[in-house]
């Protein structure tokens, strides 16, 4: 396995610690009163999303991470697997609930999401950062209000609510931004 | 000094190097920066001038090599002829050997802007290569020495004369241990407490290590904020090439200058003892190879100098690249710099 020495650290680099991948965000060289040389990092855990401070002595080593991204499409849920499948290589990845988290609210059977592999194990994945869902329930709307400020809750195609304006009408298709779980607009899908 | 006519109208490159983003032929430093380093540099080489310091050139490329535990030199071969072995020879880390030998030679007071090089330093506020002002005044004694580094601290940024404050209590404003007298357990269990990020595989026992971490994560960024600040009297263990002063504790006469957290400066007053030199040299080559890197050359023209005599003199070096950055108002050394190590 490829490492990297403290002269190679740098912002992006993939590195493992401890057996799990992380991401350098920060690298900084540091040498305080004339002592040993330090190179002061700021990691990302890119398994539990925590952020890790440490600090190397120059010539040390960390083991590169073989971490890589596929876009893949979402097939099907069983229980609690979610299965997707890399329509390049027909490659299928089951991740478990975990994993999934909070993007089970956006996933839709044939949308193309990014999975995050480590080792060739999915870790992690990332709907796109806009969806368009079906609303299936919500009270009615008020008519002629099309103020955004009052909201209401709304039952999506996939299951999950989500708070939408109170125009919004059952049947419509609404945009969502997948990064904050908010209502964006109405789509014409 | 940028509102110079001429210098505001060359005062933009024809392509602008700013970005990273630029192709590396570009520099990165703007023409403006440059400009105000040239400025800067006049205004210092007069500072000395005017007090009477003789500027010197010393080689860059010598045969000896400071003995340090943490600097790294770059080093290379000249050839001998046929048949016979070249010479090892080092790039300067610093120009103190020659320096010295100047004093043992008669000079009294001697500047030199030069070249420098260290290896594996490299960073926001380091470069491989920079410039150091380095400067010796025979007679000096520390009061002196830490007085004259202020007076050009004063006349180069003008930011008002450098505060003192000793390492000792520096450390213990801020770390709220003493340095000189607190067992190494202590300092280790205090980087423990708070729970700072400790390099792994660094050794219990090894003092300076500990101090140094505490330093740099507890005690630098408070440094030089909002005026220059001056630290003397180090722990004895980092003398480096000063005197050890014989107080209670013993503590080293070395000092360093500090602005907004960043280190420019750091004095000696000298060590003259050449038989104290050689058992330093000594010990550092057995750290250094417990360190895992190769024993230096302890032997060096330095050494014959000294006990021909060097007369009592400070010291002092100083980063000019950081000076010329905190003056300006950067904040990486690269936006004053034509072509720092990326691009060289």
């Amino acid at each position: 396995m490829a490492s990297y020495n403290t002269s190679e650290f740098r912002k992006g680099l993939k590195v493992q610690i401890d057996g799990d991948p992380y991401l350098m965000l920060e690298c900084n060289f540091v040498k305080p009163g004339k002592g040993q040389a330090l190179y002061k990092c700021r990691l990302r855990n890119l398994v539990r999303n925590t952020v890790l401070d440490r600090t190397w002595k120059s010539g040390d080593s960390l083991e590169a991470a073989d971490v890589e991204e596929v876009e893949a499409q979402y097939l099907y849920r069983q229980a609690d697997t979610f299965v997707f499948m890399d329509t390049n290589t027909y490659e299928q990845y089951e991740l478990d609930k975990d994993l999934v988290d909070d993007a089970w609210k956006y996933l839709k059977e044939g949308m193309m999401c990014s999975i995050m592999l480590f080792n060739n194990q999915p870790i992690g994945m990332t709907p796109p950062n806009h969806v368009v869902l079906k609303v299936e329930y919500c009270e009615p709307g008020a008519k002629g209000n099309t103020a955004t400020n009052v909201t209401k809750p709304a039952e999506v195609e996939t299951g999950a609510t989500i708070e939408c304006p109170s125009f919004v009408n059952i049947g419509d298709m609404i945009r969502v931004d997948t990064r904050t779980g908010e209502y964006i607009e109405r789509a014409r899908e | 000094m940028s509102g110079d006519a001429e210098g505001l109208q060359r005062s933009v490159w024809k392509c602008p190097g700013e970005a990273s983003s630029q192709p590396d032929y570009l520099p990165s430093a703007t023409l403006a920066a440059l400009w105000f380093r040239a400025e800067l540099l006049k205004r210092l080489r007069a500072f000395f001038d005017e007090r009477g310091f003789l500027e010197v050139d010393t080689p860059i490329l010598s045969a000896d090599t400071v003995v340090d535990r943490h600097l790294a030199a770059f080093s290379t071969e000249l050839p001998c002829g046929p048949g016979r072995p070249p010479r090892r020879l080092w790039l300067q880390t610093s120009p103190e050997f020659p320096m010295k030998r100047l004093l043992a030679a008669g000079a009294e007071a001697i500047y030199q802007v030069a070249h420098v090089f260290r290896r594996d330093e490299i960073g926001p506020l380091h470069n491989p290569e920079f410039t150091m002002v380095e400067w010796y005044r025979a007679g000096d004694g520390p009061e002196q020495g830490m007085q004259f580094l202020s007076d050009l601290c004063e006349a180069m940024l003008d930011r008002g004369p450098a505060e003192r404050v000793s390492y000792r209590e520096a450390f213990a404003r801020h770390v709220g241990l003493d340095p000189l007298t607190v067992p190494t357990e202590a300092l280790v269990a205090r980087c423990r407490a708070l729970r700072l990020a400790v390099p792994p595989g660094s050794a219990e026992d090894d003092r300076d290590t500990w101090l140094d971490f505490l330093l740099g994560e507890c005690v630098q960024a408070h440094l030089g904020r909002p005026r220059p600040v001056i630290v003397y009297d180090y722990p004895a263990s980092q003398a480096m090439l000063a005197r050890v002063r014989a107080d209670d504790p013993p503590v080293a006469e070395r000092f360093e200058l500090y602005v907004d957290g960043i280190e420019l400066a750091n004095g000696y007053h000298e060590l003259l003892d050449a038989a104290e030199l050689r058992r330093r040299n000594r010990s550092v080559n057995a750290q250094r190879r417990a360190d895992g890197n190769a024993a230096l050359p302890e032997g060096s023209r330095l050494l014959d100098a000294m006990e021909a005599g060097l007369p009592a003199a400070v010291g002092v070096a100083l980063g000019f690249d950081r000076l010329v950055m905190l003056a300006f108002g950067a904040t990486r050394l690269a936006e004053v710099l034509a072509f720092p190590m990326g691009r060289a």
